[in-house]
């Protein structure tokens, strides 16, 4: 914020000075420069022809599209049942692993030793905040495991779930179970991510009175730590379960079962109806998982 | 956890038990008897090929001796088109998003727009966030043909979803106060908005913006694989021909950019907060 004088001698206020609106300024060329280069690639690879006829082909696909062939319902009953086992069963067993990589990666609960300050100058600085648990005066601890355990948490959040199924079925095969397990595995680093912060974030107060009374290092996680990250564990789960249940839908379309195979295979003979029924089934189960999730999650916190 | 004042009496001298997550005890034995039916009955209907299960173990272990061994150069040329299209459509579609989810955030705030504006912003986000990325994929390259286009069309209209949403129930949040004081100042709507409003969420914008340019890159990787543009087909083929020293090289480049974008977010959020 700047008081600036005027040419005229008056004096007025303006919310950055020249120097900074300068700046800003060629923040934002730069901005645009690089977004217009973006758009140009993109232009360079479009078929304009098919854009400028694409509102014709919309109305022609509608026009396909409705009514949904209602009959193709009993079709479908089974598949979507498939849909709600991968993402329950992919969620549940996403917990289970999920759980001890939180633990790792919590910088109250992963494993720490004590080193000296010149252990600390040796490590380089970027690796310094994964590393370290805490900071005293002269006493530094760091975590080793923490490291391994914050890349399981990266690299399974940033790889898709239809990735992940794509790598399953070249692996296992097609199938429910493929979905199931690239479920489990995408859903590893989200879960393990909230939860370790929500670790992170406990009252320490009531996991020093445990220890004071005696407890072993099991019993001060079961009664000190547990029930204060409970609500939170309960909540991200069913978090995660409405999400795997939106990921689950489009599974199939990779072979990974549910009812993506039905959408997957409708395209594939331009069904129409039929891929209209199937998309209003799976925004209805996208919905009443929403509403299930938010109700439980009111309910708990 | 804590019993009332009369039972104190009752439970002083007997043994402390861990109280139950869920008090209610009939709530408690329904929930578990009806989980574990449902298990039984989901676990039973999966079926499992677990002879297929077991020759896929070598390829699996393939895969992962493949981590330790990327193949970048052999398809290098096709891999480096793939990245390069995924991040241009990941950088135009965040641009185009963030500018088309500020109106409409501002219009999904309940104490800033009227309520007919107001409905049919919220409506907007709703689709938007109903319909996964790649369904609208579909349809977007079924529509405009394959191409990033259609990519980025669909990044750009889940942005809108995302950050709209966020946006509005951060300014439905703010500190009227001092949005109050730039009004009695006389300022006109625009100007209120521009020094009352934007000052006080702009943080939290710019820190989901970058987030949004995070999950952009990574919903990138996987249009391709509907042909709507980006690294996924690549990585498609590279499964398909059971190339697995190419995918993982494939993979590493995608968990290496999201990290770094991850770190430069972390950086740019700490410098605006």
């Amino acid at each position: 914020m700047a008081i600036i004088s005027l040419p005229d001698g008056h004096r007025t206020w303006r919310r950055f000075t020249p120097r900074a609106q300068i700046l800003r300024w060629f923040g934002y060329l730069i901005g645009v420069a690089v977004f217009v280069w973006c758009w140009n690639r993109i232009s360079e690879a479009t078929t304009w022809f098919f854009v400028w006829d694409a509102p014709r082909i919309a109305g022609d696909i509608l026009t396909r599209a409705t009514p949904p062939r209602w009959s193709y319902m009993e079709k479908l009953w089974w598949p979507i049942w498939d849909t709600i086992n991968i993402a329950t069963l992919g969620t549940i067993a996403a917990l289970v692993m999920a759980v001890p990589v939180a633990f790792m990666a919590a910088r109250n609960t992963t494993p720490q030793i004590s080193v000296s300050p010149v252990v600390i100058r040796m490590i380089p600085p970027f690796l310094r905040p994964v590393l370290m648990t805490s900071t005293g005066q002269d006493s530094y601890t760091i975590g080793p495991i923490r490291p391994i355990a914050l890349l399981i948490i990266v690299s399974t959040r940033s790889i898709n779930s239809l990735i992940w199924a794509l790598l399953l079925i070249a692996i296992i095969g097609p199938g429910v179970f493929a979905g199931i397990v690239a479920i489990a595995i995408r859903s590893i680093g989200f879960c393990a991510k909230l939860l370790y912060e929500a670790i992170e974030e406990i009252d320490h107060g009531q996991v020093e009175a445990v220890t004071a009374t005696g407890g072993s290092r099991w019993q001060v996680m079961a009664y000190g730590i547990v029930p204060q990250i409970m609500p939170a564990f309960a909540g991200i789960a069913v978090f995660r379960w409405d999400i795997n249940i939106r990921e689950s839908t489009v599974l199939g379309l990779v072979g990974a079962g549910g009812i993506g195979l039905q959408l997957s295979s409708s395209l594939n003979v331009l069904a129409w109806p039929q891929v209209s029924l199937i998309l209003l089934v799976i925004l209805l189960a996208v919905v009443i998982s929403e509403w299930v999730s938010a109700k439980v999650r009111g309910a708990i916190i | 956890m804590m019993a009332a004042g009369g039972d104190l009496d009752l439970l002083i001298g007997t043994r402390w038990k861990k109280p139950p997550f869920i008090r209610r005890a009939w709530l408690r034995w329904l929930l578990i008897l009806g989980t574990g039916a449902y298990l039984v009955a989901a676990v039973a209907s999966v079926e499992v090929n677990w002879a297929r299960v077991y020759e896929g173990l070598e390829r699996g272990a393939a895969f992962v001796a493949a981590f330790g061994d990327p193949d970048f150069t052999s398809r290098w040329q096709d891999i480096r088109d793939g990245m390069l299209e995924s991040v241009i459509m990941t950088i135009a579609s965040t641009v185009a998003g963030i500018l088309i989810s500020i109106p409409i955030g501002l219009g999904a705030a309940r104490n800033i727009a009227p309520l007919p504006v107001y409905l049919v912003c919220r409506g907007i986000i709703a689709i938007s966030r109903a319909l996964q990325e790649i369904i609208v994929a579909i349809l977007l390259v079924a529509i405009f043909g394959f191409g990033p286009l259609a990519g980025f069309l669909t990044l750009s209209f889940a942005t809108i979803g995302f950050l709209s949403k966020l946006l509005a129930e951060d300014i439905e949040s703010m500190d009227r106060v001092q949005a109050e004081a730039i009004r009695a100042t006389g300022a006109s709507w625009l100007q209120w908005v521009n020094y009352g409003v934007q000052p006080q969420v702009m943080p939290r914008l710019v820190g989901l913006s970058m987030y949004r340019l995070d999950i952009n890159f990574r919903e990138s990787a996987i249009l391709g694989l509907v042909g709507a543009g980006g690294i996924g087909a690549t990585l498609n083929t590279a499964f398909d021909r059971y190339e697995f020293d190419t995918a993982a090289a494939i993979l590493i480049l995608i968990i290496g950019t999201v990290m770094a974008l991850e770190y430069i977010s972390g950086i740019i959020r700490a410098k605006v907060q």
